[in-house]
């Protein structure tokens, strides 16, 4: 995992330039694309919106030239394209409804303030192991934010799923803020204790069963995801929260037992809401049973949306009607929870799949810098935020496409909503913040000490003092 | 921890893999079914941009596309609207289409592949896309016919040209207006669409063909009787016992004649005479002699059991298998389980008509470009061969005297050798019997075939019977026929 070269280490921020300005004019010929499929002309704003894009995400790959020379290459590239390839799909949805509010222009402002924070991220926190110092904080903020939409008052309900808050004109999805924050504190908890969640316990049929008092933390994440379940009505953010937990406890631990423990756990639970709650039960219904007339005729919690989509996905099929010549605006909520089928339609089965490998490679690079980072917490953080990308995709694609249930989450990146892609924009701040000592060339004093070990050491026996990270150059 | 790690990237991968199938089962594999959905608004928004071709019967544009400025481009119009609207159908923006604008959408939208080399020239000329002509086989004159003589009883009436299979009429009754469905404002169509779903009458069950089906009564009794005869155990002559009421083995209820008198002296009946009279002592007898799946080949080589598209769909008719004797018995005589469309039995008849051979129905004359030249025309088709020729013979004569000596009399007509079976179904305790009538004319060189039911007796109620009820209607519709 840790190589040891002899030749001058590559920084690769020429390669992300190259890709960067690709990616930008992707997202810019998108964008222009949209006017000539609607109005026969170029959009406009082709030229001040790819101009922003560029000046924001620039900006964000100076900072990384300044202060992260060595982060991962791929991902800011990527995040850009899917992000433009979002705001032109929204600019596109814009254009159907003249008389609404013109919301890729929000979307942009939301790009500036996720970009802006992911730079802001990497300029304040030098080193990731800092944040090890909060994991309990992490945890507070991360359940009361993901509680937040259950408040009376300030919590919302759209769509049937309570996972938003409204302040003032504004909404915002706290859950996914709480995303983070909640990696955070998992991936903070597993490394100092997951020693004897690991090692204690008895063996049983060749499993080894972790010990009564270990099964506190599982247990709450369990009783906390099914309360999301029911309370919020949102088997996405239920899911997802869960999923992670048990990834990373798995990660920490190497034991199987933990994922059996999990999936049952999760499966039971999810089984005994579905025979107890009413809407579990409308929600799952109208996912298997979508097609039938009375449940698509329902006015609310019907599969009118979840067929509607799949239509659209099915008129674009194989190579998409071309962007601004279907009709994706017929699917309610077409710009953020259902822009994987408004994208299905103009840009097809092939444009889908372009879509997925783009996540694909993003994942698969969060999860290179957490092999490739050498303290446990890091990897843990790097490997937990990798994976949230990836489940959030699946919840999300999977419920539109009708493998799962359909859940309120939206696709990262590409979906209109400013929590969503603030947070995502972080998600990214993070990984290459991380990928950044991962690639780094490391010192020999590092090279001694076994790599998984080091973070835990260096964590507590030796807390990290606020430019700490300037230590490791 | 680099080894879970890994573990846990190709959980990612699985993840994102099963998203790769996913979208591919929903953009490629299911696409075509995912379209072709009713409730597929773009479908139906880009098909209306499109010029549909017309419905013509005899030489009327029956439903036509006239343009109009709204989303659609083009509102489907339909003269004269209830009289043929289980044959059109209606082409509703916000329902989709049903009957013929559903059955040969391609065609008249312009996408069959029929028509992929105009597609092409169009492409190249820049001619906007029509759809095509659709000819249907319908007589005006018959179907009026059929449409008066029911006059506003519930019922379904069925008339085939005996020798190709083309349906010369087909009306259902009660009927809708199909322009109050056509309508593009959603709130009107759904007004209108919920007021005929709310209707007990049912008024848009295609009840000729696809509506619920019925008990066919004593009309089966051709079947049974076409049985007999190629069983080879039975003439015409052949005597049948025929008491005022048949005993049933295995209990204690008997079937009783409709009279309840006996059907001939010494409670004895020849096949001949029990068809004419309609005798059902002797036919209950017949189908425990002969047994339920004798009937059931019987009733399948007339066509029970085949999913038609004609190409409408046309509901199966059902004889029920693995009857018990009493259950044959009942069947014998068209009660039990049998269940019919009108459009069978008129198959039935049309079967004797021609010689023992069953003609595929079929509604489209032919469908024509714009310049008029022929895209397609559905030629007569055999669907096999329902009796010999002499078992035909036979029933023919048998029915021949059904008309002029029996319980049809009512449908004689001056000149015209009618043959034919009434029918008088009980359906439910308490309630008026179906009235049935079946026929074709002229015996010796058959025109039409065609069925009546008129439901819970019409306008005659309890005193309904399938010779005074169904019997004049059917005679309308064959006197139309000749007058042509």
């Amino acid at each position: 995992m840790v190589t040891v070269t002899e030749h001058a280490p590559r920084t690769r921020r020429n390669v992300e330039l190259v890709l960067l300005l690709i990616a930008v004019g992707i997202a810019m010929l998108a964008y222009g694309m949209v006017g000539v499929g609607v109005d026969r002309t170029w959009s406009p704003g082709m030229v001040t919106y790819g101009a922003g894009l560029l000046v924001l995400t620039g900006g964000l790959h100076v900072v990384l030239r300044l202060r992260a020379p060595y982060a991962d290459p791929v991902m800011l590239p990527i995040a850009t394209a899917l992000n433009g390839i979002g705001l032109a799909m929204i600019h596109r949805l814009d254009l159907a409804r003249p008389d609404s509010a013109a919301l890729a222009q929000r979307q942009l402002v939301w790009a500036a303030v996720g970009i802006v924070l992911a730079g802001i991220v990497l300029v304040v926190i030098r080193d990731h192991r800092v944040l090890s110092r909060y994991t309990y904080t992490a945890m507070v903020v991360g359940f009361v934010l993901l509680l937040l939409p259950l408040l009376p008052g300030i919590g919302k309900t759209i769509n049937g799923a309570r996972i938003w808050i409204g302040l003032g004109p504004f909404s915002f999805q706290p859950g996914e803020l709480a995303k983070i924050m909640l990696t955070l504190f998992f991936a903070g908890y597993l490394v100092t204790n997951r020693d004897q969640l690991a090692l204690a316990g008895r063996k049983v049929l060749g499993l080894q069963l972790p010990r009564g008092r270990d099964l506190g933390p599982i247990l709450i994440a369990w009783a906390a995801s099914v309360g999301v379940l029911v309370l919020q009505r949102d088997l996405g953010t239920s899911l997802l929260f869960f999923g992670i937990f048990v990834a990373l406890l798995y990660v920490a631990t190497q034991r199987i037992t933990w994922i059996a423990i999990g999936l049952l756990l999760f499966v039971g639970g999810a089984f005994v809401a579905w025979t107890l709650f009413g809407h579990v039960q409308g929600r799952v219904s109208a996912w298997l049973n979508a097609f039938d007339p009375t449940i698509y005729d329902k006015e609310f919690g019907g599969s009118y949306q979840l067929v509607q989509g799949l239509f659209g996905m099915a008129k674009g099929g194989l190579i998409g009607t071309g962007l601004g010549e279907g009709r994706p605006q017929t699917v309610p909520y077409a710009e953020s929870d259902f822009i994987f089928a408004s994208l299905g339609e103009e840009l097809g089965l092939v444009g889908l799949f372009a879509l997925l490998v783009m996540y694909m490679v993003l994942v698969e690079r969060g999860f290179r810098t957490a092999i490739g980072v050498r303290d446990g917490f890091g990897k843990l953080l790097a490997g937990g935020l990798a994976f949230t990308v990836a489940l959030q995709c699946f919840v999300v694609a999977g419920g539109v496409t009708r493998v799962i249930p359909l859940t309120g989450l939206t696709m990262p990146f590409v979906a209109y909503g400013g929590s969503s892609l603030v947070a995502n924009w972080m998600i990214v701040g993070l990984l290459l913040r991380i990928s950044d000592s991962a690639r780094r060339p490391a010192r020999q004093v590092e090279l001694r000490v076994p790599a998984d070990t080091a973070a835990t050491q260096v964590v507590d026996m030796r807390p990290l003092a606020e430019g700490a990270g300037g230590e490791t150059r | 921890m680099n080894a879970p790690l890994r573990r846990l990237a190709v959980v990612a991968f699985l993840l994102f893999a099963t998203l790769l199938v996913s979208t591919t089962w929903t953009s490629f594999v299911a696409a075509p079914s995912l379209n072709a959905d009713g409730r597929n608004t773009r479908t139906i928004i880009e098909q209306a941009g499109r010029e549909r071709g017309p419905i013509v019967i005899g030489d009327q544009a029956v439903a036509k596309s006239v343009p109009v400025q709204d989303v659609y481009g083009f509102l489907r119009q339909y003269d004269p609207g209830a009289l043929y609207a289980h044959v059109t159908g209606y082409y509703s923006v916000i329902y989709g289409p049903t009957g013929m604008e559903q059955a040969e959408a391609d065609l008249l939208t312009g996408t069959s592949d029929r028509l992929f080399y105009r597609r092409l020239s169009d492409l190249v000329t820049g001619r906007e896309p029509k759809g095509a002509t659709l000819e249907l086989t319908i007589d005006p004159k018959v179907q009026k016919a059929a449409w008066d003589a029911l006059g506003d009883q519930r019922g379904a009436v069925v008339a085939l040209n005996p020798k190709t299979g083309d349906v010369l009429g087909m009306v259902s009754k009660p009927s809708f207006d199909p322009n109050s469905l056509a309508v593009h404002d959603a709130k009107q169509a759904a007004a209108a669409r919920q007021k005929l779903l709310d209707d007990p009458a049912r008024p848009l069950d295609n009840r000729a063909i696809a509506g619920r089906l019925y008990p066919p009564g004593s009309v089966f009794k051709l079947v049974t009787a076409a049985a007999a005869l190629e069983s080879g155990k039975y003439e015409p002559s052949s005597v049948l016992p025929g008491p005022a009421t048949l005993d049933l083995p295995q209990t204690t209820v008997g079937l009783p004649n409709s009279g309840g008198r006996p059907c001939g002296p010494n409670n004895q009946i020849s096949l001949a005479d029990a068809l004419r009279i309609s005798c059902n002592t002797a036919f209950g007898s017949l189908g425990m002699d002969l047994g339920g799946d004798a009937l059931g080949e019987q009733a399948q080589k007339f066509g029970f059991g085949e999913d038609l598209r004609i190409p409408l769909r046309v509901t199966p008719s059902s004889v029920p298998k693995d009857m018990n004797k009493p259950q044959e018995a009942q069947a014998g005589i068209g009660q039990f389980d049998v269940r019919v469309t009108p459009m069978q039995m008129a198959m039935v008849s049309a079967a004797i008509a021609n010689d023992g051979v069953l003609m595929k129905p079929n509604l489209i004359r032919a469908a024509r470009a714009d310049d008029l030249s022929v895209i397609s025309q559905p030629q007569p088709t055999e669907l096999g061969r329902s009796v010999s020729p002499e078992t035909a013979q036979k029933l023919t004569d048998m029915m021949l005297s059904v008309v002029n000596d029996g319980t049809g009399k009512a449908a004689r007509i001056d000149g015209v050798r009618v043959a034919g079976k009434t029918g008088t179904a009980q359906h439910a305790e308490g309630r008026p019997p179906h009235a049935w009538f079946t026929a074709f004319a002229p015996a010796d060189d058959p025109q039409v075939a065609v069925a009546v039911v008129v439901e819970e007796g019409g306008n005659a109620g309890d005193q309904a019977s399938g010779g005074r009820t169904a019997a004049p209607i059917a005679r309308k519709v064959i006197q139309a026929v000749m007058d042509r």
